[in-house]
C-alpha cells in the first residue's frame, strides 16, 4: 500500500492511499463533524456533515468516503461549510420531534453535541411535527421514532456485526422510516437476538434501554472497534 | 402474418451480406409495402386492429403476392395515431381505423385517400435530422431479417474484423459523441477508462430507466431499434473487454421489454450475440433486468445496486462504475441513445459523425416535445439547433393564440428558458449556461397560461416524492422546499421565506449525495432567475399572473368554492 502526502487545513501530513480523509485528519488531531459514520461498520455517506473542500474540485466531498491521494489539498473548515452543516443539522431537528429536556439521551446525544459544536442557537426552518410512534414492545429496549435521524448506524451494526439484520429502512424520501423485520413490533421480531448493539450504536435517544429516565442513557459505541480488531486478529 | 424467417447462423460478413441480399430480394417481390406503426401510442389506439384488417383485406382481395403489410415503428407525431405509411408513394395516413383499410388498399398505386392524409412534408418532418431514428418508422422492429437487410450488424462485424478494441475506442473519441443520459460525459473517454481497467470480468449496462416526467425517447428507440441498441452494446463490449451485458429497463415499458427480450433471443439464435459472435473472438451475453419505476434507479450507482438485487440507493462516487461497478467490477454504463449512436458512427465513420452538431456537442439528439405546442411528439435534431427552430418550426408554435412563455428542458434537474433566449442553441454548454440542462431529452413548452411558481412546485414535488431518503439535504430539504413553494402558491409565503428558499436551494444543490438532490433546486433557481416577478406577485400582491393558483386578478388566498360566483 502506497503512502501519500497531503495537506489538510494547511497542515502537511501523510496517509495510506486506502485511508479516507476523515481518518487521516483524525490521526492528526483534526476533527471533522460526523453523524452517520461509525468505526467498525461500513461507511454510509448519508448525513453529509463531513463534507470538505478539496482544491481543484468544484464539488464538495464527504470525508468519510473519500480516499486520500498524493498532493491532495483539503480544507475542512470554512464559513460556507459551517453554514451548510448548520442547515443540515437544522433539517434533522425539524424532521423529527426532539424535546431534549425529557429525553433519555439529554446531555449524552451526538445530535445535541453537534448543534452545540456548530453553535446553533435557534432553528429557522419550520418544524414538520411528523406523527411518529414509540415501539416499547421489546423486553429490554425501546425505539422512539421521534428521535430517529435515519443514520442507519443501527441497521449496519445489526447486519454487519451481529448478523441479524433486524432493522431496515422502509419507504423513501421524507416518508422513510426505520422498521424491524417486516414492519413488525420489535418485540415480535424473530431475528433480534437482544444483543443491544444497535442501542449502543445509535447516536441519539431513538434507541435506549428500558427503565432509563431523562438524561440517564449513556452510550459507548467504541466497543465496535474492539470487536473489529479482534475479528481481524483471528483471521 | 406473412413474414420471412431465416434459420442460418451468421458467422461472417459474407453470411451477413448474403442474408441481407436475400431479404431485400424477398421484399422486392412485393410491388407495394405498407407499414402500420406498432409503437406504444399507436397500439394504445388499436393500430394492431388496423394491421390485422389490412392483412385480411389484402388476402380477401387476393393481393398477398403483391402487397406486404408490416408492423413499423414510431413516426414521431404520435398525437395523430394510429399511423399507416406507404413509402413508395411517400404517404402517411393518420388516425386510421379498421374501417378505412379497404380505401387504403384500393389507393395503393392510385390516388391517395385524401381525408386521411397527414402532412409529412411539413417542417415537423423536414427540419429534423434522423440519425438514431433514421428508418423513420419504416422498419419492422421485431424482424432481425429486416434489420439485417437495412444494414444491421454490419457495424459489429466490421468492428470485429477490421478494428482492434483500441481502434473502436479511438473512433468513438474522434466522433465526439457524448452521453445521452443527461450529463453529456464524453463516451469515448468513458470507454477508454473501462478498457484500461484490469479485471477478470467487466460488464456493459444499457440504462433504459428513463424516469423523467414526460420523456419517452428511450422507450421509443428501444421499441423501434432493439437490435441496434444490442449491436451498439456488443461493439462496446468488444471495445472495453466485457463479456456480459444488462439492459435495465423499467417494467412500465412492456412493449420495449418484449421487443428487447425477443431481439436478444433472435440475435443469439443467429450467432450475433452469445459465444464467438460472428465466429470471432467476442463472447457477449445480454440479459434484461426490470426496474420498478423509481426515478432514482436511473442514477448509475443506484441502478447497479438494483441489478445486484439490493435497494436502489445511490452510492458516493468515486469509485465510478468504470472502475468499480457491478459486483465491484469495471462497468461501462451508457444510455440507450448513446448505444444507438455507436452503430452509425462505426458504419459511416467518426469524421462523418463529427460534421453534425456544434464544435463541442456532436451529433443529433432525440427530444420528446410536449406541453403547450401544436406538434407534440418525438423528434430528432442536430445539436446546435436553436430553441426557436425547435419550438416554432418543428413544433409549430403555441396553439390557440396563446403567447409562448418558457421551455423546460432537462427534466426535474433542468430549468425553464424564457423567450429572450429562444435563439440559444440546444447543446450541452449553452443549456447549462442558461441554468438548464440537456437531460435525457424532455422538452416541455409553456405559454402564458402556465404559472412558473406552480411549475417549480410540480418538479419539486416530483423530486421530493422520488428522493430515496439516503442523504439528509435531499430527504428533508426537498420536502421543506416543496412546502415553501406550496405556501407561496397559496399566498401564504413571505419575503423572508423566499430568502430561505433560495438558501435551501444552495444547500441542497451542493451537499446532496447524488444527482437527484443536486439537481432538484434547478427548476426553482431558473424560475427565480427569469420569472422572479411571478414569485413577487404571489407573495406581495397575492395574485397569480397566469391565473393558475386563482383566476387572474383574484386573491390567491381566497378559498375557492364551487358555489361562489
Ligand atoms: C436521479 C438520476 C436519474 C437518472 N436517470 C437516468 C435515466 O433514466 N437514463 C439514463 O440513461 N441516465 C440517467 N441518469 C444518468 C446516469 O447516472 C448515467 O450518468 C448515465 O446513464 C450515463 O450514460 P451516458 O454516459 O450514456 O449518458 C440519471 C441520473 C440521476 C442522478
Ligand atoms: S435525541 Fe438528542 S436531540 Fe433528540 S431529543 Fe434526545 S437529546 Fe435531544
Ligand atoms: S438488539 Fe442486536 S439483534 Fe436486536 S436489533 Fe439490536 S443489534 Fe439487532
Ligand atoms: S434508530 Fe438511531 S441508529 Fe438507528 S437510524 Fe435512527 S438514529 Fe440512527
Ligand atoms: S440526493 Fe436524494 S436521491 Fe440522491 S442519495 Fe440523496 S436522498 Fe437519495
Ligand atoms: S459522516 Fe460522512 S456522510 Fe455522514
Ligand atoms: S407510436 Fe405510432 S407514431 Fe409514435
Amino acid at each position: 500500500m502506497r503512502v501519500v502526502t497531503l495537506k489538510i487545513n494547511d497542515q502537511e501530513m501523510s496517509g495510506r492511499e486506502d485511508e479516507d480523509i476523515l481518518h487521516v485528519a483524525r490521526e492528526h488531531g483534526i476533527e471533522i463533524p460526523t453523524l452517520c459514520q461509525l468505526d467498525g461498520i461500513s461507511e454510509w455517506g448519508g448525513c453529509r456533515l463531513c463534507l470538505v473542500e478539496i482544491e481543484g474540485s468544484a464539488k464538495l466531498s464527504a470525508a468519510c468516503v473519500t480516499k486520500v491521494s498524493e498532493g491532495m489539498v483539503v480544507n475542512t473548515e470554512s464559513e460556507r461549510l459551517s453554514g451548510y452543516r448548520k442547515t443540515i443539522v437544522e433539517m434533522l431537528f425539524t424532521e423529527g420531534n426532539h424535546i431534549c429536556s425529557v429525553c433519555v439521551s439529554n446531555n449524552n446525544c451526538e445530535l445535541q453535541d453537534m448543534s452545540s459544536d456548530l453553535k446553533i442557537d435557534h432553528i429557522s426552518l419550520p418544524y414538520r411535527y411528523p406523527a411518529r410512534t414509540v415501539d416499547a414492545s421489546h423486553d429490554l429496549f425501546i425505539f422512539d421514532a421521534n428521535r430517529c435521524i435515519l443514520c442507519t448506524r443501527c441497521v449496519r451494526v445489526c447486519d454487519q456485526v451481529e448478523g441479524a439484520h433486524t432493522w431496515d429502512i422502509a419507504g423513501r424520501g421524507i416518508q422513510s422510516q426505520l422498521i424491524s423485520d417486516l414492519h413488525q413490533p420489535w418485540g415480535e421480531s424473530d431475528s433480534c437476538t437482544s444483543c443491544g448493539k444497535c442501542v449502543e450504536a445509535c447516536p441519539t435517544g431513538a434507541l435506549f434501554e428500558k427503565g432509563k429516565a431523562a438524561g440517564e442513557m449513556v452510550k459507548d459505541p467504541k466497543f465496535l472497534v474492539y470487536l473489529a480488531d479482534m475479528k481481524a486478529e483471528k483471521s | 402474418m406473412i413474414d420471412r424467417k431465416i434459420t442460418q447462423q451468421i458467422s461472417s460478413a459474407e453470411d451477413l451480406a448474403k442474408v441481407a441480399a436475400e431479404q431485400l430480394e424477398w421484399q422486392a417481390q412485393y410491388q407495394h409495402r405498407v407499414f402500420v406503426c406498432m409503437g406504444t401510442a399507436c397500439q394504445s389506439v388499436q393500430s394492431g386492429a388496423v394491421l390485422a384488417a389490412l392483412q385480411t383485406e389484402i388476402k380477401n382481395k387476393g393481393r398477398e403476392n403483391e402487397c406486404l403489410v408490416s408492423p413499423g415503428g414510431c413516426q414521431g407525431n404520435c398525437a395523430s395515431a394510429p399511423l399507416v405509411s406507404v413509402p413508395e408513394q411517400d404517404l402517411l395516413y393518420q388516425t386510421v381505423q379498421p374501417a378505412d383499410v379497404e380505401e387504403i388498399v384500393d389507393a395503393l398505386a392510385g390516388k391517395p385517400v385524401s381525408r386521411l392524409l397527414c402532412d409529412n412534408k411539413g417542417d415537423f418532418f423536414s427540419k429534423q435530422n434522423r440519425v438514431v431514428t433514421n428508418h423513420r418508422g419504416l422498419l419492422n422492429p421485431e424482424s432481425i431479417e429486416d434489420y439485417i437487410a437495412a444494414g444491421g450488424f454490419r457495424a459489429l462485424l466490421k468492428a470485429l474484423a477490421e478494428f482492434s478494441p483500441d481502434n473502436v475506442v479511438q473512433e468513438l473519441q474522434k466522433s465526439g459523441l457524448r452521453g445521452r443520459g443527461g450529463a453529456g460525459y464524453p463516451t469515448g473517454l468513458k470507454w477508454s477508462t473501462v478498457a484500461k481497467a484490469r479485471a477478470e470480468q467487466k460488464y456493459v449496462i444499457c440504462n433504459a430507466d428513463e424516469g423523467d416526467p414526460g420523456a419517452f425517447m428511450n422507450r421509443s428507440v428501444l421499441e423501434d431499434y432493439p437490435f441496434r441498441v444490442l449491436e451498439g452494446m456488443a461493439i462496446a463490449a468488444y471495445a472495453v473487454g466485457a463479456s456480459k451485458g444488462y439492459v435495465y429497463v423499467r417494467a412500465e415499458y412492456p412493449l420495449a421489454v418484449e421487443r428487447v427480450t425477443k431481439a436478444i433471443r433472435s440475435a443469439e439464435k443467429h450467432g450475433l450475440l452469445g459465444n464467438k459472435i460472428g465466429s470471432m473472438s467476442l463472447d457477449f451475453h445480454v440479459e434484461i433486468r426490470l426496474g420498478a419505476g423509481a426515478f432514482v434507479c436511473g442514477e448509475e450507482t443506484a441502478l447497479i445496486s438494483s441489478i445486484e438485487g439490493g435497494k436502489g440507493l445511490p452510492c458516493p462516487r468515486p469509485p465510478y462504475p468504470a472502475e468499480s461497478g457491478l459486483w465491484g467490477m469495471p462497468t461501462l454504463i451508457n444510455n440507450v441513445e448513446t448505444f444507438a449512436n455507436v452503430v452509425p458512427i462505426i458504419t459511416n465513420g467518426a469524421e462523418w459523425y463529427a460534421t453534425i452538431g456544434t464544435p463541442r456537442s456532436k451529433g443529433t439528439k432525440t427530444f420528446a416535445l410536449s406541453g403547450r405546442i401544436i406538434n407534440t411528439g418525438l423528434v430528432e435534431v442536430p445539436l446546435g439547433t436553436s430553441l426557436r427552430q425547435m419550438i416554432f418550426d418543428i413544433g409549430g408554435g403555441v396553439p390557440d393564440g396563446h403567447k409562448f412563455k418558457a421551455v423546460q428542458t432537462g427534466g426535474p434537474a433542468g430549468g425553464c428558458i424564457p423567450e429572450e433566449h429562444l435563439d440559444a442553441t440546444i447543446d450541452y454548454e449553452t443549456l447549462m449556461e442558461l441554468g438548464s440542462f440537456m437531460g435525457s431529452g424532455g422538452m416541455i413548452v409553456m405559454d402564458d397560461s402556465s404559472c412558473m411558481v406552480d411549475v417549480a412546485k410540480f418538479f419539486m414535488q416530483f423530486c421530493a416524492a422520488e428522493s430515496c431518503g439516503k442523504c439528509v439535504p435531499c430527504r428533508v430539504g426537498t420536502a421543506h422546499m416543496h412546502d415553501m413553494l406550496d405556501r407561496i402558491t397559496k399566498g401564504e409565503g413571505t419575503m423572508e421565506e423566499l430568502g430561505q428558499l433560495e438558501s435551501l436551494c444552495d444547500v441542497v444543490k451542493f451537499t446532496s449525495l447524488c444527482g437527484l438532490g443536486q439537481g432538484a433546486p434547478n427548476p426553482v433557481l431558473s424560475t427565480l432567475r427569469f420569472f422572479k416577478s411571478e414569485y413577487l406577485a404571489h407573495i406581495v400582491e397575492h395574485t397569480c399572473p397566469a391565473g393558475v393558483c386563482a383566476p387572474i386578478g383574484q386573491d390567491i388566498r381566497r378559498p375557492t368554492c364551487a358555489l361562489s360566483p
